[in-house]
C-alpha cells in the first residue's frame, strides 16, 4: 500500500520539498565527483559535456536547489508543529510557492543540460546565458517568496490569536530567516530583473557589469546565512531536545538571529575586494560590517556548548570534561549535527581569514575558497541537513528509522567526514600554492603548478580520494532516504508525532526582540550606509555597457 | 536579559580581538597603503584598444623611476607586451578587459586582480627575485578558461 497517499497536506507538502531536495543532491554530488576526476586529469569528459556546464550545475543543484528546497521542507513542517495546523489557504498559498520555486528549477536545469547556461551559479556578466535561464531564476526566487510569505501569514495569524505573548522559538526564526531571504534576494531580483532579462532577449544593447556584480553579492552573502540559520535552528532548538535539555536562553538566541538579519546583508563587498569600480573606504566599511557577524556566532558557540555541558552534568558528568562523556553519542541524530559543528570551526575561521580585506589577495579565487565552502555549507550546513533528514522523513512517512539503518547512517556521516576532510584539506593547501578555483585541468608548465600534483595532501589526487569517499557517502545518504521514505517498517503513531523542540523559557525574553518593524527598519538603514555612495557612484560613473558573449 | 558571567567574559573577548584585529587591518590598509587591487577609472570596453593606455599595451617607464604594465585580458589570453619586468623595481599593474570578466594572478605573489569589462583595475607589486613566475585566470571566462595563461619573466635590470 502506498502510505504516502494519504497523509495529511501539510506532511505531503514538506515531502514534496524534501524529494526535490534530495534528487538534486544525487545529481550535484554526481557532478562533484566527476570534477575531481577531471581537474586530476584522470577523465575526459565526451564532446557534448564540458567541465563548466558540469560545475555549473553542481553549484546550483546543492547551493541553490538542495539548500532551499530543504530549507522549506524543515519551516512547513516545523511550523506546523509549532503554531498548529495549516489552514486551507496556508496550504494552498505553500503549494503554489512550492509549483513556481520547481518550474524555475526546471527552466535552469534545462537550459544548463542544453548547454545554453555554461555561466556557473554566480551568471557574472557580461557571459550571457539563454533568457530563460533568468526567467527560470526568477521564478525560483518568487516562488520562494510565495512559500516564504504563506509560513508568515500562518504566523501572523498565530500572533493575533495570541496578543502580547512571544511566538515560539521555531517561529521566531523560521520569520526572521524568511525576512533576511527576502530582504536579500531583492538585489538579485533587481539584477536579473531590470539588467540580465533585458539584456539577455535584446531589448537593451549593454550591461553594467560591476552593477550586476554589486548586485549579486548583497544577495550573494546573505545567501550563506539563508543556509546557516536553518542550521542554526536545529543547533538552538532541536539539538537540545534529541539531549533531553532545554534551550539555554531564549532571549540570547533570539538576539542572535536578529543580529544576523543586520548584520549578513551589508557586506557583499568582502567577495568584491580584488575588483576596481569600489573605493577602498567602501570595500573596507563593509569588511568592518562583515565582522560583526562574529558578535551572534561567538553567542550561538557558547549557548550550544552550554547546553550540552548543563545537560552533561545534570547525568552526572564530572569534572571539567567529564561531562562531554554523558552526551548521547549512539543517537546519530545527534552525533551528525556535533561533528557538523565542529567542522564550522575551522570553517568560521577561515571565513575570517577570507573577509580580511588585503589578505583576501591570497586566496580569492583558489582553491582555498572552495575548500572553505565545502566546510561551511557542504558539512556544517549539509549535515546538519543528513542529521535532520534521519527523523524528519520517519517523521512524515511514518516509518521506523531502524537500528539498521541508525546503523548505515553512522557510516555515512563518517565516510563524509573523511572524505570531506581529505578534500577540504586538500583544497584550502593547493589554494595557498595558488591553484585556482572554477578551472578544468590543465597542465600549466610551470613548476609552480607542477607542485599542485605532488604535494603529500596538498594534491589533486588527494582530492579526488576525499570526492570518491563523499560521492560513496552521498549514495548512502540516498539508499537511507529511500528506505526511509518507502520501506521501512510502519512504525506507531508516536514516532510520527516526533518533531524535536526544545523548550524554551520566555519568561525573561523582552519583547522588542519581536518587534519586527524595528529590526527590519534598522537593516535598511545598515544597508543604506554601507550601499548608497557606493552604488549610486557605480550607476553615475557607468560606462558604455558591455555586450553579450558566449564563450563557452 | 541575563547573560551569564562566563558569557560576558567570553563576548568580551572576542569583542576585544575584533577591535584589536581591525585596527590593524585597518593600520595596514591605510596607513601602510596594503590595499587589494582597485581603481576608479572607467573605460568602454568595446574601445579597449582606442583609449589610452590600453592603446600601448607592455611596460613603459615612467619619469619617477617607477613602472607600468598595461595589460588587456580577451578570451583565453594577455596582450602585455614582451612579459619581461626587473627586479626591485614598483610595478603598477593596469589591467581591463576586452570582452568577458577575467583575473590576472601572479601565482606566489599577492597579484590577484580581477578583469572587469568597463572597469581599470591596478595593483602595485615589486618582484624581490628573479626568474619565472606563472600568470594564471582564475575567474571563469568560457570553454578556454584553463588554458588562460600566461608568464612574466623578472629580470635584473
Ligand atoms: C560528493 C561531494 C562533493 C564533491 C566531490 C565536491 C567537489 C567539488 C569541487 C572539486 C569543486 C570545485 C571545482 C572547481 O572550482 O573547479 C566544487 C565546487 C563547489 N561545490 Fe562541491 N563537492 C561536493 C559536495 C558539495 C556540497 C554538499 C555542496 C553544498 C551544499 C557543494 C557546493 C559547492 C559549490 C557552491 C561550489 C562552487 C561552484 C562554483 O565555483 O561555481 N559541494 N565542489
Ligand atoms: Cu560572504
Ligand atoms: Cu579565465
Amino acid at each position: 500500500m502506498n502510505q504516502s497517499m494519504n497523509l495529511p497536506n501539510d506532511r505531503r507538502l514538506p515531502l514534496a520539498n524534501t524529494a526535490v531536495a534530495y534528487a538534486a543532491f544525487l545529481i550535484g554530488t554526481l557532478c562533484g565527483l566527476l570534477q575531481v576526476f577531471i581537474r586530476n586529469d584522470a577523465l575526459t569528459l565526451p564532446g557534448w559535456l564540458d567541465y563548466y556546464q558540469i560545475l555549473t550545475a553542481h553549484g546550483l543543484l546543492l547551493a541553490i536547489v538542495f539548500t532551499t528546497f530543504f530549507i522549506f521542507a524543515f519551516f512547513q513542517a516545523g511550523t506546523s508543529k509549532a503554531l498548529g495546523q495549516f489552514g486551507p489557504r496556508v496550504i494552498l498559498w505553500n503549494w503554489i510557492g512550492f509549483w513556481i520555486t520547481l518550474l524555475g528549477t526546471l527552466l535552469v536545469v534545462v537550459m544548463v543540460v542544453s548547454g545554453q547556461a555554461s555561466v556557473l551559479y554566480t551568471f557574472y556578466a557580461p557571459l550571457q546565458a539563454h533568457g530563460l535561464f533568468y526567467v527560470g531564476l526568477a521564478l525560483f526566487v518568487i516562488g520562494t517568496w510565495v512559500q516564504g510569505f504563506a509560513l508568515i501569514g500562518h504566523y501572523v495569524k498565530w500572533r493575533r490569536a495570541n496578543k502580547g505573548q512571544l511566538s515560539p522559538l521555531f517561529a521566531f526564526m523560521t520569520v526572521a530567516t524568511i525576512i533576511l531571504w527576502v530582504i536579500a534576494c531583492l538585489g538579485v531580483v533587481a539584477t536579473v530583473l531590470f539588467q540580465f532579462i533585458p539584456w539577455a532577449f535584446g531589448w537593451t544593447d549593454g550591461i553594467n557589469v560591476e552593477l550586476s556584480r554589486s548586485l549579486f553579492w548583497y544577495f550573494g552573502h546573505p545567501l550563506v546565512y539563508f543556509w546557516l540559520l536553518p542550521a542554526y535552528m536545529a543547533w538552538y532548538v532541536v539539538v537540545p531536545k534529541l539531549i533531553g535539555g532545554k534551550v539555554f536562553s531564549d532571549s540570547l538566541a533570539r538576539l542572535s538571529f536578529v543580529l544576523f538579519i543586520l548584520f549578513s546583508i551589508p557586506v557583499g563587498f568582502h567577495h568584491q575586494l580584488t575588483e576596481p569600480g569600489i573605493a577602498s573606504f567602501w570595500k573596507f566599511l563593509q569588511t568592518v560590517l562583515t565582522f560583526m557577524v562574529i558578535i551572534p556566532s561567538l553567542m550561538t558557540a557558547f549557548s550550544l556548548f552550554a547546553t550540552f555541558e548543563t545537560r552533561g552534568r545534570q547525568l552526572g558528568g564530572k569534572g571539567l570534561f567529564g561531562w562531554i562523556t554523558k552526551l548521547p553519542w549512539k543517537d546519530v541524530r545527534f552525533t551528525s549535527i556535533l561533528i557538523a559543528m565542529l567542522f564550522f570551526i575551522p570553517g568560521g575561521a577561515g571565513g575570517i581569514i577570507n573577509a580580511s580585506f588585503q589578505m583576501n589577495e591570497l586566496v580569492h579565487n583558489t582553491l582555498w575558497v572552495v575548500g572553505h565552502f565545502h566546510i561551511t555549507v557542504g558539512t556544517p550546513v549539509a549535515m546538519t541537513f543528513f542529521g535532520l533528514t534521519f527523523w524528519f522523513i520517519p517523521y512524515l512517512t511514518g516509518r521506523q528509522f531502524t537500528k539498521n539503518l541508525q546503523r548505515l547512517a553512522f557510516l555515512q556521516i563518517f565516510t563524509w567526514s573523511i572524505g570531506m576532510l581529505l578534500m577540504s584539506t586538500a583544497q584550502h593547501m593547493l589554494g595557498l600554492l595558488g591553484a585556482p578555483r572554477r578551472t578544468a585541468y590543465t597542465g600549466y608548465a610551470h613548476e609552480d603548478a607542477l607542485a599542485w600534483f605532488e604535494g603529500v595532501l596538498s594534491n589533486h589526487v588527494i582530492m579526488a580520494v576525499g570526492g570518491s569517499i563523499l560521492f560513496l557517502s552521498a549514495l548512502l545518504l540516498i539508499y537511507i532516504v529511500i528506505q526511509l521514505w518507502w520501506f521501512a517498517p510502519v512504525s506507531d503513531q508516536e514516532s510520527k508525532m516526533t518533531f524535536p523542540m526544545a523548550e524554551s523559557d520566555v519568561s525573561g525574553t523582552p519583547a522588542l526582540l519581536e518587534n519586527w518593524k524595528v529590526w527590519i527598519g534598522i537593516a535598511f538603514v545598515l544597508i543604506a550606509l554601507a550601499y548608497t555612495i557606493p552604488l549610486s557612484e557605480i550607476i553615475q560613473h557607468a560606462p558604455p555597457g558591455s555586450g553579450r558573449f558566449q564563450t563557452w | 536579559m541575563h547573560l551569564h558571567k562566563y558569557e560576558k567574559i567570553w563576548l568580551a573577548f572576542g569583542i576585544i580581538s575584533l577591535i584589536v584585529f581591525l585596527s590593524v587591518v585597518g593600520v595596514s590598509a591605510f596607513h601602510q597603503g596594503n590595499t587589494p587591487s582597485g581603481g576608479h577609472m572607467t573605460i568602454d570596453p568595446n574601445k579597449v584598444r582606442e583609449t589610452a593606455p590600453f592603446d600601448q599595451t607592455g611596460l613603459h617607464e615612467r619619469s619617477d623611476g617607477t613602472y607600468e604594465m598595461v595589460i588587456i585580458s580577451q578570451a583565453f589570453g594577455y596582450d602585455a607586451g614582451d612579459w619581461k619586468v626587473p627586479v626591485g623595481k614598483e610595478i603598477t599593474f593596469t589591467l581591463t578587459s576586452e570582452d568577458v570578466t577575467h583575473s590576472f594572478s601572479i601565482v606566489g605573489t599577492n597579484v590577484n586582480m580581477m578583469a572587469i569589462p568597463g572597469q581599470v583595475n591596478h595593483k602595485k607589486h615589486t618582484f624581490k627575485e628573479p626568474g619565472k613566475y606563472l600568470i594564471i585566470c582564475n575567474e571563469y571566462c568560457g570553454s578556454g578558461h584553463h588554458f588562460m595563461s600566461a608568464e612574466i619573466e623578472v629580470v635584473e635590470s
